[in-house]
């Protein structure tokens, strides 16, 4: 070994340094060579040595994971520079909100990069979600990834709404007041839960200060965690789902190349491409702020944060108990045992599972893109149950006989569809879980968009919303 | 590639060992167990107790409790009086009965505004809509306004609202007169 005899006799202070470090890099080049090797297997321990080629499509996966990543560590940069100007208190939360942006150098482009890469990663990681449903990445054995990402999803949620309180604007303060309101109609626990998360009787310096360390520190901690045991799982599974087209059984993987440069390559390029478009988009939108928050005065309309004005639609339509805990927790049970059904196919790596899973996913969305907006105009202009019929209780009246009429008017089309396709059952999920997704976000539109004052109906162009 | 070292199979250093009674082990096992539960009992307990409504903090200076609203007299008949310290309304019927209304709607929290014009309270966040004596005209408002404590001495009214009293229809008694 020629390189052996190289270290110099009496080191600077830097070779000292650098040979403390990492002890036999100043010896010879091949050690040099290992270390480089550790280091790099260190950083892309999440990464496989070899990926199958087929993985790499664009079209497969989006770049949305990637993305997803990218604004999660925007969001914690930024997020720790607001930290140092951001003041939990009421009565100096807002001021120095306004003296972020006003003196402090890019203190402006760094709130609106923290609160769009907020908004943004929401999109994105449902968009995530909704991938991973529809190339069927959630049959075995990746069926509790699915749970940890759905975990993750709700971090992302929590982290958003409770945010959405610091600002301390009317804004922020009326939509946290509406649903920490919310949460009084949960049985039995709901006025206490309701307390406990207000830190008091209303939404008050105690909710301003639980919210702040559960924004600042529990969930993103949290979000540290998960993420790691997301992309550990996914390198155990061997790696994403195989794409294939329809029909075709689920063969070995063609092809492996080098994850390093072709995965990296790609994942290095989406990063950066986003980066540059959330910074764009931050530089010529700004970050909404209303005036300082009054209790005294709600404004007209008081809307939640939009992720929330599905539920919020629902309020409009359904009794409380029904709009805002049998619900979503019916939905959120059903999103945690999704995977768990028992598949007659596992459809892994096929687009929406099959040629027959394609059309009838176009019909299911078809029907509750037409339908859930005719219910809820007729619900607003035609239906008057409750109003006929004083005598029964509303919960009846306004809860369970639409509820029931909701479930009747599913199970109809369920059975038509089943006459019609004899689906599989992992096709029939498919069709069901895209009629309550394309409902909840028409749910969504109609709440952020067609919803003015008095929370009436109405074209948003009208200046209604 | 770093060597992996070859660790020595466990039981080697077990068959030196004495005897243990297996029924102590799984004992004391289930009692590590029992007292690790216990220990997550209380730090739940702890993280709970911090979440806790402060109290102090939301009376700071001046207490709020009991508020005075001043002479009888001063109110009008069919008339509805806005306490913003007090966060509630003062309404005196048509017939000269007072009642303390919470200024929180009952849907989901938000502030209603009283309009004398319409002699409604008009909930701007989900339409709800109250009468005079706090009664739900129009949905989705579950039930009618809160109400706080009244009681009048010397033609003196006063409020009282750290209590929140809760109902589900206005009765005639919900009034408090001033005695003649």
């Amino acid at each position: 070994m020629p390189q052996q005899d190289e270290i110099p006799n009496r080191p600077n202070l830097l070779q000292r340094i650098r040979y403390s470090i990492f002890p036999s890099t100043l010896r010879t080049e091949k050690a040099r060579e290992g270390y480089r090797r550790l280091f790099n297997s260190l950083i892309l321990h999440f990464r496989p040595r070899n990926v199958p080629e087929d993985t790499l499509r664009w079209t497969l996966t989006w770049g949305l994971g990637g993305m997803a990543v990218v604004l999660v560590f925007l969001l914690l940069g930024t997020g720790v520079l607001l930290k140092f100007i951001y003041q939990p208190l009421p009565e100096k939360a807002y001021e120095s909100i306004l003296h972020l942006q006003n003196e402090v150098l890019f203190g402006r482009l760094i709130r609106n990069i923290h609160h769009w890469s907020a908004n943004a990663l929401i999109i994105v990681a449902f968009l995530h979600l909704l991938r991973v449903f529809f190339t069927g990445a959630f049959h075995a054995p990746r069926q509790f990834n699915w749970v940890i990402g759905s975990g993750l999803f709700l971090l992302v949620l929590f982290s958003n709404f409770t945010g959405y309180l610091l600002p301390w604007d009317q804004l922020a303060f009326w939509a946290i007041t509406i649903c920490t309101g919310m949460l009084e109609y949960m049985p039995g626990i709901g006025l206490w839960l309701q307390a406990l998360i207000q830190g008091g009787p209303e939404v008050g310096p105690g909710t301003l200060s639980n919210f702040y360390a559960i924004h600042t520190v529990i969930l993103p901690v949290s979000l540290l965690i998960l993420m790691p045991f997301h992309f550990w799982r996914i390198r155990k599974v061997g790696g994403l789902v195989i794409p294939r087209p329809p029909g075709q059984g689920s063969g070995g993987h063609g092809q492996t190349v080098p994850a390093i440069p072709n995965l990296l390559l790609r994942e290095i390029v989406v990063a950066l491409v986003f980066i540059a478009f959330m910074l764009v988009f931050s530089m010529l939108f700004n970050a909404p702020l209303g005036s300082k928050a009054n209790p005294g005065l709600s404004p007209n309309p008081t809307k939640a944060p939009w992720y929330f004005m599905g539920i919020q639609e629902m309020l409009l339509h359904f009794h409380p108990i029904f709009a805002l805990f049998v619900i979503p927790t019916l939905m959120l049970v059903a999103l945690f045992a999704l995977p768990y059904v028992d598949y007659q196919v596992n459809t892994a790596g096929i687009w929406f599972a099959s040629m027959k899973g394609r059309q009838m996913t176009f019909i299911a969305a078809l029907a509750a893109l037409i339908g859930t907006p005719l219910a809820i105009v007729a619900d607003e202009y035609l239906i008057e149950v409750a109003a006929r019929l004083p005598a029964i209780p509303t919960w009846i009246t306004n809860g369970l006989l639409p509820f029931a009429v909701l479930l009747a008017a599913l199970a109809v089309f369920y059975i038509f569809m089943q006459r019609k396709y004899a689906a599989t059952n992992t096709e029939a999920v498919q069709m069901v879980f895209v009629l309550f997704l394309v409902a909840f976000v028409m749910l969504t539109v109609t709440g952020i968009w067609f919803r003015g004052t008095g929370m009436k109906l109405g074209w948003p162009w009208a200046g209604g919303a | 590639m770093t060597k992996m070292k070859k660790t020595k199979p466990l039981n080697v250093e077990k068959e030196n060992r004495p005897e243990v009674n297996p029924s102590r082990r799984s004992f004391l096992n289930k009692l590590w167990i029992v007292l690790g539960g216990l220990v997550l009992v209380e730090v739940v307990g702890l993280v709970l107790a911090f979440f806790q409504p402060r109290k102090t903090r939301e009376t700071a200076g001046e207490p709020v409790g009991i508020v005075e609203a001043g002479a009888v007299d001063k109110f009008t008949l069919s008339s509805v009086t806005a306490f913003v310290r007090g966060k509630f309304y003062l309404a005196r019927l048509e017939d000269g009965g007072f009642l303390a209304l919470s200024r929180k709607c009952t849907h989901l929290g938000c502030t209603v505004p009283w309009s004398s014009k319409e002699m409604k309270f008009v909930c701007p966040c989900h339409a709800s809509v109250y009468d005079i004596r706090g009664e739900v005209v129009s949905a989705p408002a579950p039930r009618p306004l809160d109400l706080h404590h009244v009681f009048i001495e010397n033609n003196i009214v006063r409020v009282d609202t750290n209590k929140v009293i809760k109902r589900s229809a206005f009765r005639a008694e919900q009034a408090v007169y001033a005695k003649k």
